[in-house]
Formats: structure tokens, sequence, C-alpha cells
């Protein structure tokens, strides 16, 4: 290569190693802030704040939900399969909510450890299939709900 | 090799590459892009979670997908102009930028209205969804730049170096979902993994992100071929060119 | 055929706007695009052309006029 080439190369390489590191370090500086939610795990080891708005996010623990009958209000527990927090919301929950399916709350904890959410969106996972595909799969895990972990059987199918 | 890559640089031969090519890009991507939506919207069954919203992603995915991608050629491009300083480099930069921030602006907007239905909200300033917007400003400044400098040298290695300054965020849209807490789910293709969709859905899907891919081609040839004539107007074979058309 | 009829695959299982919206939307611009990119080329080719072409007679000619100094690399 001619070295006026090479020299300018070297040039744009620096400055493509440069640029990528600064955003390395500013992005791992804020990876606190990027961070949509804190986990359960997080909310646990009490490393979110109190009495802040923050968000929560996991799973909603299997047969944790719990609708007041007379009122919007419901309670459930979101889980990361190490450590649950009790979310407590006042309203409408996305078409999407359910049990064993992901969610992310938006709202503070209060002293209790208890996590009052005034929105909740509902996080979907990666895979998608058909309705008989999944009833299968539920059948055969016993109605065990289709975790994450079903993906390996659904796709050996195809 | 090298033969080969200076040749590339050619306005002249590009141009007679381009306009063999490009009927064959827009058959085909058409017909692809059209096969895959028509499949992903009528015959590929519904989700079992969010129903037929997910029907969406036959054209969401194809345009983030594209989006990226265009980035990415433009970067190349951008490398080229500055250590090569080949002017064909530099015409494809600014002839598809354009092109990427539209398919970025539909990518975020086919996302933000497939988020309501299924996240309950349109827009949440997630790692995934603000690199992508981040993506939409870094062509609009390609775009700004390139047309606030009037000199056709300075313009270009001005725009090769905001580009490559900005490749860097193409890593962090891709890796978004796994290195941060995000509410957008992480991908379903993955390199060394089956996707996690049946076939069903995942051969339209395929087809319509191919299908995109050959028309941003076609588009690109002809938005080349138009920068190149109005770039080479002094030149002998654009002028015999043109009035060949002409007359 | 994922749908019995045509009005159930217009509505999409009650998501019909959102779907419908997102078709459109991605159609339109990629029309508009193509469209626009196909109009650019013409107006550059006219253009070209009236530079090529011999001076038309004295009134016709326009009253300013924009010479490009550049060098080709062809």
């Amino acid at each position: 290569m001619h070295p006026i080439r090479k020299k300018r190369l070297t040039i744009v390489l620096f400055l493509l190693v440069g640029v990528s590191v600064a955003v390395a370090l500013t992005t791992y500086a804020l990876r606190q802030n990027i961070n949509l939610f804190y986990d359960p795990s997080q909310i646990a080891a009490g490393e979110a704040p109190v009495d802040v708005r923050i968000r929560a996010g996991g799973m909603v623990e299997e047969g944790s939900v719990q609708r007041d009958p007379e009122s919007l209000k419901v309670e459930f527990k979101v889980t990361d399969f190490t450590s649950s927090v009790l979310v407590e919301y006042t309203g409408i929950l996305p078409d999407l909510f359910a049990e064993g399916q992901g969610v992310v709350a938006m709202g503070r904890m209060d002293g209790n450890g208890r996590f009052v959410a005034d929105q909740v969106l509902a996080k979907h996972d990666e895979n998608y299939m058909p309705p008989e595909v999944n009833e299968a799969l539920e059948k055969a895990a016993g109605k065990r709900a289709a975790m994450p972990g079903a993906t390996g059987e659904s796709s050996a199918g195809y | 090799m090298w033969q080969i890559f200076h040749k590339l640089g050619s306005p002249k031969w590009f141009f007679g590459i381009a306009s063999t090519l490009m009927p064959w890009l827009l058959v085909a991507g058409a017909a692809l892009l059209m096969t895959g939506i028509v499949w992903g919207l009528v015959f590929a069954p519904q989700d079992y979670l969010q129903g037929n919203s997910y029907r969406i992603i036959f054209i969401h995915v194809p345009s983030a997908f594209l989006a990226q991608s265009v980035y990415i050629m433009m970067a190349v491009a951008a490398l080229v102009t500055l250590v090569w300083r080949m002017k064909l480099a530099d015409v494809f930069v600014t002839a598809v930028a354009p092109v990427g921030a539209v398919l970025t602006f539909l990518a975020l907007f086919t996302g933000a209205v497939w988020g309501k239905p299924t996240w309950g909200t349109w827009w949440i300033w997630d790692a995934r969804l603000t690199s992508m917007l981040i993506l939409l400003f870094l062509y609009f400044g390609v775009m700004a730049l390139g047309a606030a400098i009037s000199d056709e040298k300075s313009s270009a290695r001005a725009v090769a170096v905001l580009v490559l300054v900005g490749v860097v965020n193409i890593p962090i849209i891709k890796y978004s979902v796994e290195w941060w807490n995000t509410l957008h789910q992480p991908a379903t293709f993955k390199l060394t993994e089956k996707p996690s969709m049946p076939a069903e859905m995942w051969v339209p899907l395929l087809l319509s992100v191919l299908g995109l891919y050959l028309i941003f081609g076609w588009l690109a040839c002809l938005r080349m071929q138009t920068h190149i004539l109005a770039r080479e107007g002094r030149t002998r074979w654009v002028k015999e060119l043109v009035q060949a058309r002409g007359n | 055929m994922a749908f019995d009829s045509f009005s159930a695959f217009l509505a999409m299982g009650g998501h019909g706007p959102y779907v419908w919206a997102c078709y459109a939307m991605f159609f339109l611009l990629m029309g508009v695009v193509i469209w626009w990119s196909l109009r650019q080329r013409r107006v550059v080719i006219a253009q070209q052309q009236r530079r090529a072409a011999p001076m038309p007679s004295a009134d016709e000619r326009p009253t300013a006029s924009f010479t490009r100094i550049e060098s080709s690399q062809d």
C-alpha cells in the first residue's frame, strides 16, 4: 500500500479506537442510568433507592396475582427466580399482562419493601409461535407455563 | 485485485454496471418483498401471545435491519473516502443517507405502533429505542453536513469523519438488549442459533428482509447514477449519454 | 390461510388499526423516496441536456449562469 494511504488508514483507525473507548467508558459509567429497570435481586440487595421514582422489572410470579374485587387494584409478585418483589398497582393492565409473563412497572418503593406502581408495561420475549404449538408445549410441560427454557423443545420440531 | 478496486472507482464504469443490474434488482426485490409481506400478513399463523399485532414484524424487522446495514455500508465507504480518496465512495454516502434516514424512521414508527398494543406504551427511553433514535439523528447529521459544505472534497471528508465516528452506535444498537435491561426483547434471529420462531414465520420474514435489501440496492444505484450525472456533467461520456437520451 | 374471512383479515383480531397504519406508512414513505429519486434523476438529466445543448437565441438565455469548476478523475 502507498505509504500515504497507510498513514491515513492508521489515523482513521486511531480515531475509531479513540471514539470507541470514550463511548465504552461513558456507557459503562452510566450503566445504571441506561438500565431501564431494577430487577428484584437488585431491589432485595438494597441497590434501588427508596421513595424515588424507579422502574422494576421481571416475571410475574405464577399464582401471585390478586385482584381486589371492588376496584382496579391488583397485587402481584415480580420475580427473577432468585428474589421477588411485591407490586401494588391500581389501573388497567396491558393485554399481554399474565402470570409467567414479563413486566416493567414504574413507581416507587415504600419503606416496607413494597413497590407501589403507577404504570405497568408488558415485556414479551423473543419467542414467537402459533397458539397450537404453545398449547401442546404447555400440555407437555404439565401445565407449567411456557418459560424461556421451553424454546429448545419448540424449535426442535421445525 | 487492486485493478478491480480502481476500476470500481471509475464513475463511468459504475454507471454501466448499475444500468445492467438495476432492472434485476427491482424485479427480484419487489417480488421477494411482496411475497414475504403477503405470506406474513395472510398465511403465517398468529402468535400465541400477541395475536395478529405481531404481523408488524414483517416490515419492522426489515426496516430496522436495513437501517443498520446501510449505516455499516456507509461507514465502509467513508473509510474508502478517507484513505483512498475514491470519489465513488462519497457518491454512495451522499446518495444513500436519505434512504437510511427513511428506513430508520420506519423502524421507529412501526416499533412505536407495535409497542402500544403489546407493551402498553408508544415510546420508552430504553437503550434500544434511544440508540435507534440516535441513528436517525446521525443520518440527519450526515445529510445536513453534506449539504452545508459546498466544496466537494472538503464536504466528502467531513461527512466521512462523521459517518465513521457514528459507527460506534451500531454495536450499541445491536447489543443494547443484552448489555442493559430494556423493554425491547432480545433478537429473535441469532447467527449461531435457530431462530426463536417456527419456519412458517421466519421464512416470510427472511424473504421480506432480502426483498427490501434488493430494493435498497436498486434505489442506491438509481440515486448514485443521479449524483454521478450531476457531478460529472463536464465529462465527455456524460455529455454524450445525456444527449443520446434526449434527442 | 390464517383468517376465516376478509373482514377478519381487515380486523386483525382487533389490532387492525395498528397493523394497517404500519403498512400504510411503510408503503407511503418507500413510495415517496422512490418517486423523489426518479424525479431528481429526470431533473438532473434535463439540466445536463440544457447545458450540453448549444445556447438558444439571446432572449431565451438565462440572465445568470453557474459554471461548476471541478476536475474529473475519470
